[in-house]
């Protein structure tokens, strides 16, 4: 059980949650997340943590409302309690100086790649910020990443800020700079980490990606989360969540993550009119 | 007493008393427990063919040496409450052992009456008592030694951790459990279906720890929340029994495919996530037709009969040897038989066939056929080339095995491994190579049995008493 302290929406569809868990705030390192239920009866889903502080022992998670349970995380309120708050989990990003590191973020990458381009920033990386999304109005917490990078780029669906389209038009923001990235790191849905690594393979530009499979333990007990990295069974709770994106066998991650939308969405034709979920096609999560 | 003796007296009657099953037809369709246990009389009846022998062998097959002449002699007279005393000096669990023991490879089966077939059932005898009790509703809590101010962390709540944690507390130890799960009793909660053990008596055993004084972390991974080491800064010493929770695969061919799970993902979603309770809870679950599980194992068994339960019309076991080499209890392997389960044996999948999204249709296997006893004693099988056939199903469960969870060895220096990822503990006291550190169960013998795991926390505790008590 642990206490929500803040619970609200920053942009439609995206909530901040700040938890108290003081164990979770010592521990955690950029690129780890947590197992949280919302309640007793709850699914166990896995949230990557986007702020801590040790101090007042609490953790800050954004995440998106997608389905049944995301939807009753977003209904509890600040001073209820989730049921259960486990963690932090799986291995954090390796922070080192690489040189010039571009952060590409969609999302809930947004919040989970800010402890990330913190981190890296520290130890003296130059880091480029690539948002994408669906319009400006979903992009949120600009205000964190202008100290943080030296240069920040957008791409919309509808063009209303930076460049217009998807995540195809990344190698035009690649091409732009004066010199290619040494590292790309991609958080946020699975279609903008795969077209990324698709991209960036190309350009044979290292890129890690946050993958983000169906989980139940996170401990590396019962193997739903087992991904294909480089030929290889990988179980992303404890190998990753980060691989090597240009080594992932995305085709199979896609048709995993999809094995249970028919089940999930028979909790929107009970309890609501209509789906609320992501309707942008690509983008579920 | 010998056998001469027995076939001189005339009197000995070598007819068990069943015990009251669910039908099959019936139970195949709900998650309530399959054998009902015995009523006070059936028990009664059972309890008088023991023949309270001088030297009763039965006891030897007990790993925790259950004085089980006494306890039956205390059924015999009706003071069901003198007999369950005698069971808890030795055994914290009884209801569960009642139930889960393979009773037919160790205490029974050292009866002397097993050589004519008629073994006292004494694993049913032992649930009865502790089902009596729980019945009555009053627990008698025992007395707790004087407070000794040490402190104990235990990792992991499956029954060797319960077992050392319920040791401790009544030495007056202050003693605390840390659980990664949301629920405590591993395998007991997350792993064995309700239909065999219901979860009800797991949460009695718990709650019951919890009343003599245990304090229950659930939601904590060690090696991650916090280390063994800096549990070593707080606590006097650390038991580790974090079980055997890693699922192994075959390393074939679409093994990746949807439709295809860990036994301990199956049986997860269904337990310990209430999956059979789907849409009512939330963890989702697939309504598949025909389910294939390989292994053929208690978790074979349990993942079989659970695919039954949620309303597969074909379930069969795969398994690559014969049906003398199940390592599944007779027992289960009969229920699931009696419930319809097909046996596919002297079968080896060897790749999984997938449809055009990525779901399992099909799988191919290849027969074969026994050939000389393998180091485990057992034919070893082998395939006889060109023998490839498909078997068309929607899912598939693995269940042939698991190692030890990497991760509070790989969290915890100087704590060494063998090369199966057990850890080294000393076997009577489960000693580890980190100081100040014990450890038992599934995590030091790889996936065993329930009652070998507390006899390891028993002895663990015993050997944590001298340490904290000699300092
Ligand atoms: C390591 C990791 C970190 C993540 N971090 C975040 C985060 O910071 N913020 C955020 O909004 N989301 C994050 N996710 C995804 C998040 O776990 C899912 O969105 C959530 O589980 C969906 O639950 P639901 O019941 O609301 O939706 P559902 O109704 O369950 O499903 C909606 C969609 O989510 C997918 N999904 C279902 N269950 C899971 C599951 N257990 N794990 C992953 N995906 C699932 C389905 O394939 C479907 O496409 C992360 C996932 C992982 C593995
Ligand atoms: C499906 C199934 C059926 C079985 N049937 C039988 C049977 O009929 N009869 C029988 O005798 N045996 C049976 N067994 C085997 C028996 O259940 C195990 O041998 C026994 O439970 C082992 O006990 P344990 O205490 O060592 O570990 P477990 O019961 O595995 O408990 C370990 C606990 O530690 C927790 N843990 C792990 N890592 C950490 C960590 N880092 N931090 C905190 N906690 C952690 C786990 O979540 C778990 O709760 C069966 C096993 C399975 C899977
Ligand atoms: S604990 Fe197990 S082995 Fe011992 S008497 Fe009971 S059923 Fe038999
Ligand atoms: S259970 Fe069997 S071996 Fe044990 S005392 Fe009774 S008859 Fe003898
Ligand atoms: S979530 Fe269960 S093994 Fe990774």
């Amino acid at each position: 059980m642990n206490k929500i302290l803040e619970l609200r929406m920053i942009v439609p569809n995206m909530h901040l949650i700040k938890i108290e868990a003081p164990d979770i705030s010592k521990k955690v390192k950029p690129g780890q997340f947590v197992i949280v239920r919302p309640d007793e009866e709850g699914e166990r889903i896995p949230l990557s943590v986007a702020d801590w502080d040790q101090e007042s022992g609490t953790i800050t998670i954004i995440f998106m409302e997608v389905g049944a349970s995301t939807s009753r995380l977003a209904s509890l309120k600040p001073n209820d309690y989730v049921a259960t708050c486990v963690g932090p989990l799986g291995n954090a990003t390796e922070i080192k100086y690489y040189g010039t590191v571009m952060c590409v973020a969609g999302c809930y990458g947004i919040g989970s790649i800010y402890p990330v381009a913190k981190a890296l920033k520290g130890e003296g990386n130059k880091i480029i910020t690539v948002f994408e999304a669906r319009s400006s109005y979903l992009i949120y917490w600009l205000d964190r990443f202008v100290g943080l990078s030296e240069k920040i780029f957008t791409i919309t669906r509808d063009g209303s800020s930076g460049y217009k389209g998807h995540v195809k038009r990344l190698p035009d923001i690649i091409h732009g700079l004066s010199q290619l990235p040494d590292i790309i790191i991609v958080n946020g849905c699975t279609y903008l980490m795969a077209q990324t690594s698709n991209i960036t393979k190309d350009l044979n530009i290292p890129t890690i990606v946050n993958l983000n499979p169906i989980m139940i333990d996170g401990t590396g007990m019962c193997g739903v989360c087992r991904v294909t990295v480089a030929g290889k069974m990988k179980f992303a709770c404890v190998d990753g969540p980060e691989f090597n994106g240009h080594e992932v066998d995305w085709k199979e991650f896609l048709a995993r993550r999809k094995a249970y939308m028919e089940e999930e969405t028979l909790f929107f034709r009970r309890s609501e009119p209509e789906s609320k979920l992501h309707k942008e096609g690509k983008c579920q999560v | 007493m010998s056998e001469e003796k027995i076939e001189k007296t005339s009197k000995i009657d070598l007819d068990r008393t069943e015990m009251p099953k669910q039908p099959p037809e019936i139970r195949r369709h709900n998650f309530n427990e399959v054998a009902l246990g015995y009523t006070e009389e059936l028990a009664i009846k059972e309890a008088k063919r023991c023949l309270q022998c001088k030297k009763p062998r039965c006891k030897t097959g007990c790993p925790v040496e259950i004085d089980i002449p006494d306890f039956i002699a205390c059924i015999v007279k009706g003071d069901f409450s003198a007999g369950i005393k005698k069971i808890k000096e030795k055994n914290c669990l009884p209801a569960v052992c009642g139930r889960v023991c393979p009773q037919e490879t160790q205490c029974e089966s050292k009866c002397i009456l097993a050589s004519k077939k008629g073994e006292i059932a004494i694993g049913r005898l032992e649930r009865f008592l502790a089902d009596w009790e729980a019945a009555q509703g009053k627990i008698d809590l025992p007395k707790k030694a004087k407070p000794t101010g040490k402190k104990v962390a235990v990792v992991g709540s499956g029954p060797a951790g319960i077992t050392v944690a319920g040791d401790l507390i009544l030495l007056g130890h202050e003693v605390t459990i840390f659980e990664a799960l949301h629920r405590p009793g591993g395998v007991l909660t997350y792993g064995i279906p309700e239909f065999r053990l219901p979860k009800a008596i797991v949460a009695r055993e718990v709650e019951y720890i919890k009343m003599l004084g245990v304090n229950v972390i659930t939601d904590f991974v060690v090696g991650k929340t916090r280390s063994v080491d800096e549990l070593l800064e707080e606590f006097d010493a650390v038991f580790i029994g974090t079980g055997a929770g890693l699922p192994w695969f075959m390393n074939i061919p679409g093994e990746n495919l949807n439709g295809v799970y860990s036994a301990n993902e199956y049986l997860t979603r269904m337990n310990l996530m209430q999956g059979y309770r789907f849409p009512a809870s939330s963890t989702p679950v697939k309504k598949h037709t025909r389910v294939a599980v390989v292994g053929g194992g208690n978790v074979a068994m349990d993942a079989a009969r659970t695919a039954l339960r949620m309303g597969a019309s074909e379930v069969r076991i795969i398994y690559r040897r014969s049906h003398a080499e199940l390592p599944a209890r007779l027992e289960e392997s009969e229920n699931a038989e009696e419930e319809g389960v097909i046996f596919n044996m002297l079968t080896l999948p060897i790749r999984y066939i997938g449809d055009e999204n990525g779901w399992i249709k099909e799988i191919e296997c290849i027969k074969m056929e026994l050939g000389e006893p393998d180091a485990s004693g057992r034919r070893r099988p082998i395939e006889i080339p060109n023998s490839n056939f498909i078997i068309p199903t929607d899912a598939v469960v693995c269940a042939i095995g698991n190692s030890p969870n990497p991760l509070v060895p790989s969290t915890t220096p100087g704590l060494d491994t063998t090369r199966h990822g057990t850890l080294v503990a000393d076997p009577e006291t489960g000693k580890t190579t980190r100081d100040r550190v014990w450890a038992g169960g599934d995590i030091v013998t790889g996936a065993a049995t329930v009652i070998l795991a507390m006899g390891a926390g028993r002895k663990a505790a015993r050997s944590i008493h001298e340490y904290l008590m000699g300092k």
